[in-house]
């Protein structure tokens, strides 16, 4: 195979390197650096503030394009939606275009491609430190991107995706212009064919080996949105014939020779020392093969078949020493959120104006104090990683939202070095922020990747570690519990002039706690409480806490003030168009203001998170009893465009529907310092019976590129627990709603009536 | 202890404990992984398979509950409703159609019991796929899944 690099632009912010494959195809990969969501991320995959976004394109023999994305499936439909961004540009047949998660192509990695990267030419700050630069293939790049932050079709897909097809467009042109003697500028691509006005036409695939033996652009042109014919449309996702045979293999489904199956059984206390325990009846159990020990975690049973490791795992008994975790419990978790509160050191988060001295002049003032707990990801896949260890190198098999974290974490805890991991990612079974790996700071936990390993450093196969329901629920990085502290100054008519909130442990993105609307006095601010608990990014992270916490509150501002809530909410967005667009657009499709039946009600909340706004407005039912069912959800999305309309709707259902289940359900509690819930029978989720309707509207608004794995999630458990009180006259300030005596006010007050005239 | 069995029309004999889960059977012995672990107490559905046409959650099977029966599973569904070989069955196409999985993991298990519903009932209310569909989806699939159900319905 003769490859030929063509480096153009080997900046620190863009690279493009193309060359021609076996057959005559043509390749072209693009790599791209820009700001990431976080530090924390970043800091694991990258210089400060920076990721690597890589995309691939290759032309093969017979006209097929196809599509490489650094990101990982987990469900959101992504690599379907980025290809559509990448064929675009290209101007491709769509019917020969195919998808792919990169990591999945391991071809690619014996195409040295990038060696020239490495030489006269600046290598970006973010590779150092992760292997040795002068050895760094372009085809690592594939390995660099976590999935997450709502971040694939906002960055990998406008920065990379849109580029690449644009640069081999442009390459295809000059190489058919070149062939015909004609300017570049008289031959028009469509199809994934090259023609000219005289008549002359070519495939993408005749062209391919001179387009290879071309220059990249280095600016390679877009095209007008107007002219799109791929973007916008509703393909079907190419993932989805292999999840309806049984076909696609998640991490769990890996099948390796002789491989094992472990189970781990965990220290009852978070942070315990394993003291002793008594391996020779475990070790008597059919198919039993080892214990290994995991340090402050608990003790491994490998086994030739998973279910007889976790039932030999269960009958282990662990010595423990808990060093005093073993007195943590929720009410001692929240006792401290009231003691950091009271007497912590506030740490500023958003302050503007004087709000103690608006609130100290106040008519009117209004307090309120909010509160949610711990929450599991529970995805349907149990969390697995399969090691196999031998000669100094390790194969890891895993769905993970971090290929690279992933193998560096493989790489730290087996001392093999970066260079003798690989890691081969399979689509998860879900993902929603659990299935990345330990990130300094921000994911302080080791999980089941640095578990398996340690495992396979002892043993002499490849062993596949695969957590119990219950291991799931009781062994997760849980969205935090969290307390937050609200005072509203108010001027005669209930409106505010002073928001004063405080609130226990700043999460990621710091910008989820500030309010949208006009209130020029505020005065945000943190406080700390750590526990042993871990901790991770959840679904939408931080602002699934405090998009209840703030939009319930606003609430509450405006039935003090006798206010319509969506009017109320109005008024205060006159400077926020964007807001008020998908704020209205969801009032109005949800027919607000409209006749209910009795013990209906409707409650609203809005919210932008990463880069994309939402409405939702929720319409329940609440029985004389108090059973709350959620009738219908209308939502308003506003993110910037869609590019595949049906999957950008399958990812607002999703968001709404993973929400309302922990509004409703969610509750993870610490007793005795571990996990009280075990499965799915105390840790409930949402059942298609309770399943409302989601009616979705967008705005396009053509504003830049936001993102949709998330963003519907924040506003709907505020909107129902607004709903409720609309219903009710109750208002829920802690989460979830079944924890609550919802039964209306009135219809209490009647029983207590027919009650007492029962007794006279 | 040694059971025999049919999984989608192949006779296996396995050596296994008599309270093994047909789950563990299935995925561990027998390399059919399309059948899928979620909760092990039968309280999610991934694991539903057709025991003798029935659908059942396989962890809460055990091998020897199992011993002579015909199980289909997610790799033999098509070819259990008539499929020609290499083809989908019109549950399946549905599903593709009305693009209702997302992560897909909870999919097999769906795909299993709603066609055991769809055997039974070819025209479930909604009241009724309520009733017999308890399956757990995570990415909230169910609002197509309802969809699907009601095209297979009035096809």
């Amino acid at each position: 195979m003769s490859i030929i690099e063509k480096i153009k632009n080997p900046t620190r912010r863009q690279m493009i390197v193309a060359g021609g494959v076996a057959g005559g195809g043509m390749l072209l990969g693009y790599a791209f650096s820009g700001p990431s969501r976080n530090a924390q991320a970043a800091k694991a995959v990258a210089g400060e503030g920076e990721v690597i976004l890589g995309t691939w394109i290759k032309i093969a023999p017979d006209n097929t394009v196809s599509i490489y994305a650094p990101n990982s499936d987990m469900g959101q439909g992504v690599i379907t939606a980025l290809a559509q961004m990448a064929a675009e540009e290209l101007e491709a047949d769509w019917s020969k275009v195919e998808a792919f998660s990169a990591p999945a192509e391991k071809a690619f990695a014996n195409e040295a491609f990038g060696q020239r990267f490495t030489e006269n030419i600046h290598i970006p700050p973010m590779f150092q430190g992760l292997s040795d630069a002068l050895m760094l293939k372009v085809a690592q790049f594939m390995n660099i991107q976590v999935t997450g932050g709502s971040s694939s079709i906002r960055w990998t897909g406008h920065h990379g995706m849109r580029p690449a097809g644009a640069a081999v467009k442009d390459m295809l042109i000059r190489a058919a212009a070149a062939r015909w003697g004609v300017p570049a500028s008289e031959c028009v691509a469509k199809l994934s064919t090259v023609s000219h006005p005289s008549g002359k036409s070519a495939t993408y695939a005749e062209l391919a080996a001179d387009a290879a033996e071309l220059s990249p652009p280095s600016h390679p042109v877009l095209k007008a949105k107007a002219d799109y014919t791929i973007v916008g449309q509703p393909k079907q996702r190419f993932d989805i014939p292999g999840k309806v045979d049984g076909s696609v293999k998640y991490g769990i489904d890996v099948r390796v020779p002789d491989m094992l199956y472990a189970a781990i059984k965990f220290t009852p206390a978070f942070g315990s020392d394993i003291i002793s325990y008594d391996e020779a009846p475990i070790l008597a159990r059919r198919g039993v093969r080892k214990l290994v020990t995991i340090p402050g975690v608990g003790v491994a049973v490998v086994a030739d078949n998973f279910w007889r490791a976790k039932e030999a795992a269960a009958l282990l008994e662990l010595k423990t020493d808990a060093k005093g975790n073993d007195k943590l419990s929720m009410e001692a978790i929240y006792k401290a959120h009231d003691a950091a509160l009271a007497s912590g050191e506030p740490k500023d988060d958003q302050v503007a104006g004087d709000a103690a001295a608006v609130l100290a002049a106040a008519p009117k003032k209004l307090q309120a104090t909010y509160r949610v707990p711990y929450l599991a990801h529970a995805c349907m896949e149990p969390m697995n990683c399969t090691v196999w260890i031998r000669d100094g190198k390790a194969d890891v098999w895993v769905g993970t939202q971090s290929p690279l974290n992933t193998r560096g974490r493989v790489a730290e805890v087996s001392g093999l070095g970066f260079d003798n991991v690989t890691v081969h990612a399979h689509i998860m079974g879900g993902g929603f922020g659990r299935r990345v790996p330990v990130v300094s700071g921000f994911i302080d936990f080791p999980s089941e990747i640095d578990f398996a390993t340690i495992i396979a450093k002892e043993v002499d196969a490849p062993v596949q570690l695969l957590y119990t329901r219950e291991d799931d629920i009781q062994h997760d990085a849980y969205r935090i519990a969290s307390t937050s502290q609200f005072e509203a100054a108010l001027d005669e008519a209930g409106r505010p002039t002073a928001w004063i909130n405080t609130y226990t442990s700043k999460d990621e993105p710091g910008e989820a706690p500030h309010v949208p609307y006009a209130i020029a006095d505020r005065a945000i601010r943190s406080v700390e409480s750590p526990t042993v608990v871990p901790r991770g990014p959840w679904r939408s992270v931080a602002h699934s806490q405090h998009t209840f916490f703030t939009e319930s509150f606003m609430d509450e501002l405006a039935h003090n003030a006798n206010a319509d809530p969506f009017e109320y909410r109005r008024a205060l967005l006159k400077d926020q168009p964007r807001h008020l667009a998908v704020l209205e657009l969801a009032a109005a499709k949800s027919g607000w203001g409209t006749p209910l039946p009795k013990g209906h009600a409707r409650g609203i909340a809005v919210q932008q998170s990463f880069k994309s706004i939402v409405a939702e407005v929720a319409e329940i039912s609440v029985s004389p009893t108090g059973e709350v069912k959620v009738i219908r959800v209308t939502a308003a999305v506003d993110c910037g465009e869609r590019i595949n309309p049906d999957t950008a709707t399958q990812q607002v259902e999703s968001g709404i529907i993973y929400g309302l289940t922990a509004a409703m359900y969610g509750a993870v509690t610490i007793a005795d310092g571990g996990v009280e819930q075990t499965n799915f029978t105390d840790y409930e989720m949402l059942h298609l019976s309770q399943t409302p309707v989601i009616d979705v509207h967008f705005v396009d608004s053509g504003a830049a590129l936001g993102g949709l794995g998330e963003p519907a999630t924040p506003p709907i458990a505020a909107a129902i627990a607004n709903a409720v009180f609309a219903a009710t006259g109750k208002r829920v300030r802690e989460l979830p709603l079944k924890n609550h005596d919802l039964t209306p006010m009135s219809d209490k007050l009647a029983s207590f009536t027919t009650g007492s005239m029962a007794a006279e | 202890m040694s059971v025999t069995f049919k999984v989608n029309g192949t006779a296996h004999t396995v050596d296994v404990e008599d309270e093994m889960p047909l789950l563990w059977v299935l995925r561990n012995e027998l390399g059919y992984t399309g059948t899928k672990f979620g909760c092990g107490v039968a309280a999610c559905g991934s694991c539903t398979v057709h025991v003798n046409g029935e659908a059942m959650r396989s962890c809460s099977v055990t091998a020897a509950d199992a011993a002579g029966a015909e199980i289909t599973t997610i790799e033999g569904l098509a070819a259990s409703l008539g499929a020609a070989e290499a083809r989908l069955a019109p549950i399946q196409a549905a599903w593709i159609e009305h693009q209702v999985p997302q992560c897909g993991y909870c999919q097999s298990g769906m795909l299993m019991a709603v066609s055991a519903l769809l055997k039974e009932n070819p025209h479930p209310t909604d009241a009724e796929i309520d009733e017999s569909i308890t399956n757990v989806c995570r990415c909230g699939t169910y609002p197509r899944i309802r969809a699907a159900i009601h095209s297979l319905s009035n096809a």
